[in-house]
């Protein structure tokens, strides 16, 4: 799994959210900070090899209210990686909680490691 | 463009830091001066800080902890926010390859200093899609008010 170092179809500018990623025998689990995202405003595709993830920031802001200070600029987030042949794109696993997403991108069965019994004899 | 990399007084590494300040001009990133408690860039919890004429609205983005994890003080003016984030990221061994770790983890603690009007006894805290909005309703007395002409 890989960055994509070419923009997915970029209509607007974005933030990268921050991510951890790793690896065990049964797949690729990749978390995602998306502070201010609601459920509702996240997207994330799968487009051939292409993992796409997508939000927007919504805060509950006070009529007539005038950003003072920003280190937060803009109000969407998007990233995209590339994922390996080897991984089954059909049964990620998404859960959302509290601005932070997990994906538990699982490997093909056929691609999990095998112990082969050595038959004496 | 060879010429200029090759003519450039302080070599190679200053070019990089004239275009990177270039770069950080051009997105608007450093264009006007920043709080005196300002921190790095990359800080965790980035902070926005809101204005209208009632209050003064700070968000901190801090996705991923508990509403009980999360201290907020007011003291003379200044606000902080503190606590603590935890991760459970493997350790990046051969069984458990890491191929990122981006995200913030450990304690953390930021400050921003509150208008004079700020009153403390007044202060909301909600949080809510990994986003903290702290509320201080500014005094009543300092609010502009229209004065009828008799």
């Amino acid at each position: 799994m890989s960055d994509k170092t070419t923009a997915p179809a970029a209509d607007e500018p974005a933030l990268q959210p921050r991510v951890d990623i790793f690896e065990d025998t049964g797949g690729i689990t990749l978390r995602a900070d998306l502070p201010g995202v609601p459920k509702d405003r996240l997207a994330i595709d799968v487009d051939g090899d292409t993992l796409r993830i997508e939000g927007e920031v919504v805060l509950d802001a006070p009529e007539g209210v005038e950003a003072t200070y920003a280190e937060v600029r803009l109000a969407r987030f998007r990233r995209a990686f590339t994922l390996s042949p080897e991984l089954d794109t059909g049964s990620i696993e998404a859960q959302f909680r509290d601005g932070v997403l997990h994906l538990r991108i699982p490997k093909h069965a056929h691609a999990q490691p095998r112990r082969i019994e050595v038959v004496a004899g | 463009m060879y010429e200029s990399l090759l003519t450039a007084s302080g070599g190679l590494p200053a070019e990089f830091e004239r275009l990177q300040r270039e770069m950080q001009q051009a997105l608007g990133l450093i264009a006007r001066p920043g709080s005196i408690r300002a921190v790095a860039q990359g800080a965790f919890p980035a902070v926005n800080v809101g204005s209208t004429p009632t209050s003064v609205e700070i968000y901190a983005f801090a996705p991923g902890l508990r509403a009980e994890d999360i201290q907020v003080q007011v003291e003379r003016g200044v606000l902080t926010i503190e606590g603590e984030r935890k991760l459970d990221r493997p350790a990046n061994d051969a069984k458990q390859p890491v191929y990122a770790a981006e995200r913030f983890a450990g304690r953390f603690r930021r400050s921003v200093s509150l208008p004079d009007d700020a009153d403390p006894e007044r202060v909301t805290a909600r949080y809510r899609d990994g986003v903290l909005r702290v509320s201080i309703e500014r005094r009543q007395a300092l609010q502009p008010r229209r004065i009828a002409v008799q």
